[in-house]
């Protein structure tokens, strides 16, 4: 590694914050998953929901 | 890197809207990919939508959650905020700002030659409104005679979905412009009142009443991904005030929930190497301008 990417790394720590969070999220999606969620959300997702675009 | 960005928009604008047999079979994309979620606004209606839009998602799942609970099927919306989360959580609102075609149109809009307004801050607040009650509260709690609430948001008030679905779905069903009242009389008129804006004012939906954009923000501090200020370096020059979309001063506020990542103050108005773009705290771009604090010339 360079002097200058040492420095860098030296200058700024990494932020464990964003790797909980994306943690966190990533359990919510696989509880989704197993749930059978993405299932009913494709279900909504195939069909014109008129009411939604101010139809009907 | 404005190129970049513009490729993007287009790119991922059309990824989540690339399905082109619609003048064929007059009717939306109901593939498979559909599980995908699209990380921007983009209207799982709109004829060419091969994603599905997380806030009408979300909105569609808890105003049916009555009847999901009572034949024993937990649909809380855990997928999408999920993946929403996961998304906010390495970009943010750099999504905003590289992939939503909502977003996109209204820059588009923006650089029609007009006079140019700003939007005042107290407006940015709106969103979190629309998000909290519209998204959240009102499908939950205001429901029907069989326990379903409606998708408040899409409704009532959502542009993208006019103009990416709606009118196309007129043109494409004639027969459904007998159906027409005063609820796409509402939709319409908002819709022109943000296209109308956003010639004049920067991305004036994103910034007062896009509960994507607020769910987002919330991330502004912990995302993975985000500008960084190098406050030795700044000159407090003011210089980054004057090309952000979104209003922000980012030397005074540089984990501000409004900037949306594009980059202008980093590669347009920074001499002096201030701001960088950094991942989880490593630099990963620094424009170098051979600049210092005391050699603007």
């Amino acid at each position: 590694m360079s002097q200058a990417g040492h420095d860098l790394r030296k200058k700024r720590p990494i932020r464990k914050a964003p790797f909980v969070v994306i943690s966190i999220f990533l359990i919510f999606w696989m509880i989704g998953v197993a749930t059978g969620e993405p299932a009913r959300v494709l279900e909504q997702a195939i069909q014109v929901c008129l009411s939604c675009i101010g139809i009907g | 890197m404005e190129t970049v960005r513009k490729w993007v928009q287009v790119i991922i604008g059309f990824l989540t809207n690339s399905s082109w047999s619609f003048p064929f079979t007059n009717a939306i994309y109901q593939g498979p990919l559909k599980v995908i979620c699209a990380p921007g606004l983009n209207c799982y209606s709109c004829p060419a939508a091969t994603t599905y839009c997380p806030m009408g998602s979300i909105q569609q799942l808890l105003g049916g959650l009555r009847f999901a609970l009572e034949n024993g099927q937990y649909y809380f919306g855990f997928s999408v905020f999920g993946t929403i989360g996961v998304l906010g959580g390495l970009f943010g609102r750099m999504i905003c700002g590289w992939a939503c075609p909502f977003g996109f149109i209204q820059e588009l809009l923006h650089k029609i030659p007009s006079k140019k307004f700003a939007i005042p801050r107290i407006l940015s607040y709106g969103k979190y409104m629309f998000l909290l009650v519209f998204v959240v509260v009102l499908p939950l709690v205001l429901v029907d005679e069989f326990g379903s609430g409606s998708p408040w948001f899409c409704k009532f008030v959502c542009p993208a979905g006019t103009l990416e679905a709606g009118l196309p779905m007129l043109l494409l069903q004639p027969n459904l412009r007998n159906s027409l009242g005063l609820l796409f009389l509402n939709k319409f008129v908002i819709m022109t009142i943000f296209l109308i804006w956003a010639v004049f004012s920067s991305r004036p939906f994103c910034r007062t009443a896009c509960p994507l954009g607020a769910f987002y923000a919330l991330f502004g501090k912990v995302r993975l991904i985000k500008l960084h200020l190098d406050e030795a370096k700044c000159t407090n020059c003011k210089a980054c005030h004057h090309v952000c979309p979104m209003g922000v001063k980012f030397n005074e506020s540089p984990d501000d929930p409004e900037c949306i990542s594009c980059l202008a103050c980093m590669n347009k108005a920074c001499q002096f190497d201030a701001i960088s773009l950094e991942i989880g705290g490593i630099p990963l771009a620094t424009p170098s301008k051979g600049m210092s604090p005391v050699g603007k010339s």
